[in-house]
């Protein structure tokens, strides 16, 4: 299903026939399994109760397979990860340039080594003269954007997005859209970006995966192929209905799979 | 000042009313209390005048003014008596509740061993185990102390033992990913947390501080504080002495009044900057 030019990316990181169950009975993913790539903004994208949060969990290393693995390509380093919530998750106690510094320091760096990377991810989210201000100083979609700042600050080798622009309004989010795929442009980081809108996966993502519920499970994926960067005008162009299109019924099917 | 002082661009009849209405209430804040306060004040001293009610029954105010001047040599001694046992008590409460919160937080065994009697030290009226503290323990300041300390002590512990698991469970997930350690989880994620609820402990815990001291001098008695403020109210009461005896009520209460404004303004200072209970929501 994959095509040509994303088979060719060196691999990243493999699930393989990954189950999950709480409590004994819930099944909560039934045979997944997902081969994310080398520079692959990979969307999972599925209704709730499909298990893509728990997915990601399972990726972050906060919880563990029933049976199944997980294997990183040359093994789980401890600058693979930046994560991004869907709340903000900042400490409102701590300035902004503070809680992008957090990664670092809890790798027991000080401030001052790290600062120029602090102010460079701050630039890229376009944050920099706001690094003084305390989180509730801030807007929605700029403490998003500082959340961000904090996730790729290490350039981690993937970033992992659990629905993070769910809360914003439509506005905002679009801008976030843009500015999330310019961002990826500038350091090429691998992103795995879980949703549950169709619009946004398409804009963003070059795979995108669906995911049914009751078992969760991968029931398909969509192929993106449109170019980066993309503007705000692929989203009128007809391979984005298309792909939104194929999303959308692959989704519909996932329902109807669940009812 | 009237409204037009106030500088404000256009303002429609609502805003105006809005803004009298909050300078109105900014007044009365501090002049409703004190109008009180002088009514109280005259009334009483009219009544102590009239009904010629002798000063061992209700001494007037001015008396007690009077008393407060002469017999400052004896009262001042005494406010610093009970105010050093109140503040170690309070330090020791901080100290303690502190380092059993945070050892609660770290081993649920210990928490599940202990907590039932931290409970149970907390809910026995102090004023029942003073005089066995007396007995048990040698000196007598130790069990004044103990006993300030043992009502002080747990606002601060129950406060921070909630702030201390209270932390944004995202945060903790994120700590998690990047490998915090204890020690790093405890000192830069959940004591920023409980940090508000401790200071609302601590706001508790100044007035039963002082309180506990209270008791310990009426039931320990000089023997153990020297001469604080309680025990000369204790001892003024005996000799019929109400002068004194309403000084050092005073007294108690001003220090009372004195230690919850330190609190507070400690508790300010910690948050002003980031805590939604410091903020002054605009309109």
């Amino acid at each position: 299903m994959q095509s040509k030019v994303k088979a060719a990316r060196p691999q990243l990181l493999r699930m393989s026939h990954i189950e999950k169950t709480f409590r004994g009975d819930v099944v909560a993913l039934r045979n997944l399994n997902l081969a994310v790539n080398q520079g692959d903004f990979l969307s999972l994208l599925g209704p709730s109760g499909c298990g893509k949060s728990t997915a990601l969990r399972l990726i972050a290393g906060l919880i563990t397979p029933t049976s199944g693995s997980i294997d990183w390509q040359g093994g789980k380093g401890d600058n693979d990860l930046g994560v991004v919530f869907q709340e903000p998750t900042l400490m409102p106690w701590a300035k902004v340039k503070d809680n992008v510094w957090l990664p670092f320091r809890l790798r027991g760096k000080s401030y001052g080594s790290v600062k120029d990377d602090v102010m460079q991810a701050l630039r890229l989210v376009g944050l920099e003269e706001f690094q003084n201000a305390y989180p509730r100083e801030l807007s929605g979609g700029m403490k998003m954007r500082v959340s961000i700042a904090r996730a790729l600050v290490t350039r981690p080798r993937l970033i992992l997005m659990d629905e993070p622009f769910a809360a914003l309004d439509e506005i905002t989010r679009h801008k976030l859209n843009k500015d999330l795929l310019a961002l990826r442009e500038a350091i090429g980081c691998t992103v795995i970006f879980v949703t549950h809108s169709v619009f946004e996966s398409v804009f963003l993502s070059d795979r995108i995966v669906v995911m049914a519920a009751r078992p969760g499970r991968i029931i398909g994926e969509v192929n993106v192929d449109a170019p980066y960067p993309r503007a705000d005008s692929f989203r009128t162009s007809p391979d984005y209905a298309a792909s939104a299109a194929e999303a959308s019924k692959m989704l519909t099917r996932a329902m109807e799979d669940a009812a | 000042m009237t409204v037009q002082d106030i500088e404000q661009p256009v303002v429609d009849t609502e805003e105006e009313q809005r803004a009298r209405q909050k300078q109105i209430t900014k007044i009365a804040r501090w002049t409703l209390p004190s109008l009180v306060l002088l009514v109280v004040i005259g009334g009483w001293q009219a009544y102590v005048t009239l009904a010629e009610v002798p000063h061992y029954i209700l001494p007037s105010p001015w008396l007690i003014a009077k008393t407060l001047v002469t017999d400052w040599d004896v009262l001042w001694p005494a406010l610093v008596v009970t105010g050093r046992l109140t503040s170690i008590a309070l330090i020791l409460a901080v100290l303690g509740g502190l380092a059993i919160a945070i050892a609660f937080t770290q081993s649920k065994w210990i928490e599940l061993a202990m907590f039932p009697y931290a409970v149970i030290l907390q809910v026995t009226p102090v004023v029942a185990v003073a005089p066995l503290l007396q007995i048990y323990v040698d000196s007598a300041f130790l069990a004044a102390l103990l006993c300030a300390w043992i009502v002080a002590f747990f606002p601060i512990l129950s406060n921070t033992t909630i702030g201390l698991k209270s932390a944004d469970h995202n945060l903790q997930d994120l700590f998690k990913i990047y490998g915090a350690s204890k020690w790093q989880t405890l000192r830069y994620l959940a004591a920023p947390s409980a940090l508000p609820f401790f200071l609302g402990g601590l706001k508790i815990a100044g007035g039963l501080a002082l309180i506990g001291s209270v008791v310990a001098e009426f039931v320990i008695g000089r023997a153990g504080t020297g001469l604080g403020l309680a025990s000369t109210l204790l001892e003024a009461s005996y000799r019929f002495n109400f002068g004194r005896l309403y000084a050092s009520l005073i007294l108690i209460s001003v220090m009372g009044v004195a230690i919850f404004g330190l609190m507070s303004l400690i508790s300010h200072l910690c948050l002003f900057r980031w805590h939604e209970s410091a903020l002054k929501r605009e309109d």
